[in-house]
């Protein structure tokens, strides 16, 4: 099949980009977008120019690396999907591709189709320590937990930190990520221990690195390759709003993110 | 490379307010306050259709209950101007998290009412201003003289205005488009979500805002057909 790439090429935050199109004239349908950019950075080597950047690892939707936009939809056309597992045979032929990376101020600009998303992993690590006893490993199953709350944190847990939510999301929030981190953890009773302190510092880093706030449209679940639910968005709302009224220690530190590039974002 | 550098957040009441998550829970339940509101307005209005002394007599009762009057209106004043403020806020933050914008992008999940809340609200409170000085204060009358406590004759005099009744009708379909998103998504803020019971919510809520808006515009348009008059 005949498609035309039509990419966003920029080679730093300080370069001023632009969209250069592609024609590709033997798109096997079989083939991965990821594979499709593949094989046009093929040619591109070939020719002598710069390949595309983009990020990928497992290729098999779970790892989180790959995403940008496909014609306006994080991660293309198809629900539940990641690009990388977005195969070529849901496009017609002569399509038009417009790929655009993630764009957000707290996504800082890197190459191409590449954005910085470390802002993901300081949410994380703000989340802080699980309570559990050392020594042997406990008995399996020795804190009884039901299969609709194992459910509910599986569901929360798919969440593989793409960033696809922020980029589909017109207020460019994070809530829906910081959503599944509390959530996966705070429905779980190894998790309630630290659920107050957890959800006041993952939201106030969530803060801290210039999201927007969450106006409950749900594009983000839309898009989002592991479907993750808006109902871990009510339960940092809920943790948090909890967490505020009864919080006695200190308040929530947080890190400010400082590059040592030029913040401009692209 | 990256950098970084803890920062000490403020007192807990600041931390709350000048969080996003926080400032959404102000305006749920400032929402919440507001929605109220229209639901007891909507239903003191609709004696319009019991007669003049139904309704004069309604107006008087609650302009007799003075101090009440006042503490409610104070409260819902403040429940307005914070739901203002961390609305303004919140949006310019947003703003600012996406300073370079997609080349295009489209909408897969979300209603039409959502998108368009930063636009029903401002509407919205342009018409609540336009409609205190008419039918409150006195102060435009587009109609026949204002008659200080003679509220039936008013509020029909003023309908009667072609004009009046188009933009009435206007902004409460766009209350209802604000409330059919506000209904349910004051829950959300709030941190109530359940599978089973929020698709029935964001049924209701579309239910809701269409009982709110017929039962709003139902005034004006009986004016216009001269169902009721003077």
């Amino acid at each position: 099949m005949k498609l035309t790439l039509k990419i966003w090429r920029q080679k730093n935050s300080n370069d001023k980009g632009a969209f250069v199109s592609y024609p590709m004239g033997n798109v096997n349908p079989d083939m991965s977008m990821l594979e499709c950019l593949d094989v046009l950075n093929e040619t591109l080597t070939e020719r002598g120019e710069e390949p595309v950047a983009f990020e990928h690892d497992c290729r098999e939707g779970i790892c989180g690396s790959c995403g940008f936009m496909i014609n306006g939809v994080a991660h293309g056309p198809e629900r539940a999907t990641t690009v990388c597992q977005l195969t070529m045979r849901h496009f017609k032929d002569g399509d038009e591709l417009v790929l655009e990376p993630w764009r957000a101020h707290a996504f800082p600009f890197l190459k191409d189709l590449c954005v910085d998303r470390r802002a993901f992993d300081r949410i994380i690590a703000a989340g802080g320590y699980v309570s559990v006893s050392t020594g042997n490993a406990p008995d399996a199953n020795a804190i009884p937990v039901g299969k609709d709350i194992a459910d509910q944190a599986m569901d929360a847990a798919a969440c593989i930190g793409c960033g696809a939510c922020v980029a589909a999301c017109p207020n460019a929030a994070a809530a829906l990520f910081t959503g599944a981190k509390v959530a996966h953890l705070s429905v779980l009773p190894q998790g309630k221990v630290e659920a107050d302190r957890r959800a006041l510092a993952m939201v106030a880093q969530m803060n801290e690195e210039g999201f927007g706030n969450c106006t409950n449209i749900g594009e983000c679940t839309g898009v989002c390759p592991k479907s993750i639910p808006l109902q871990v968005i009510a339960r940092m709302n809920r943790d948090f709003f909890r967490a505020s009224l009864k919080r006695r220690d200190e308040p929530a530190t947080t890190i400010t993110p400082v590059y040592d590039w030029k913040v401009k974002t692209q | 490379m990256s950098t970084t550098a803890v920062s000490l957040r403020q007192s807990r009441a600041a931390a709350f307010w000048y969080s996003t998550t926080g400032k959404k829970i102000v305006m749920a339940i400032t929402g919440a306050m507001l929605f109220l509101f229209v639901i007891g307005h909507m239903v003191g209005n609709l004696q319009i259709f019991e007669g003049r002394e139904k309704l004069n007599a309604y107006g008087h009762l609650l302009h007799s209950l003075s101090e009440p009057l006042w503490a409610v209106r104070a409260v819902l004043i403040a429940a307005i101007v914070l739901h203002i403020i961390a609305t303004v806020q919140l949006a310019l933050r947003n703003k600012a998290a996406r300073p370079v914008g997609y080349s295009r992008r489209e909408a897969i999940n979300s209603s039409y009412a959502s998108r368009t809340m930063y636009w029903s609200g401002p509407i919205v409170l342009a018409f609540v201003i336009f409609h205190l000085l008419h039918l409150t204060a006195g102060i435009i009358v587009p109609g026949a003289a204002f008659i200080d406590g003679d509220v039936y004759h008013n509020v029909v005099s003023g309908f009667e205005v072609w004009w009046v009744s188009v933009w009435y009708i206007f902004a409460i379909c766009l209350l209802g488009f604000h409330l059919r998103h506000g209904i349910w998504s004051m829950f959300q803020s709030v941190g109530l979500n359940h599978p089973r019971y929020t698709p029935l919510l964001k049924q209701a809520a579309i239910w809701i805002a269409a009982i709110i808006v017929i039962g709003y515009i139902s005034i004006p348009i009986s004016v216009l057909l001269g169902l009721v008059k003077e």
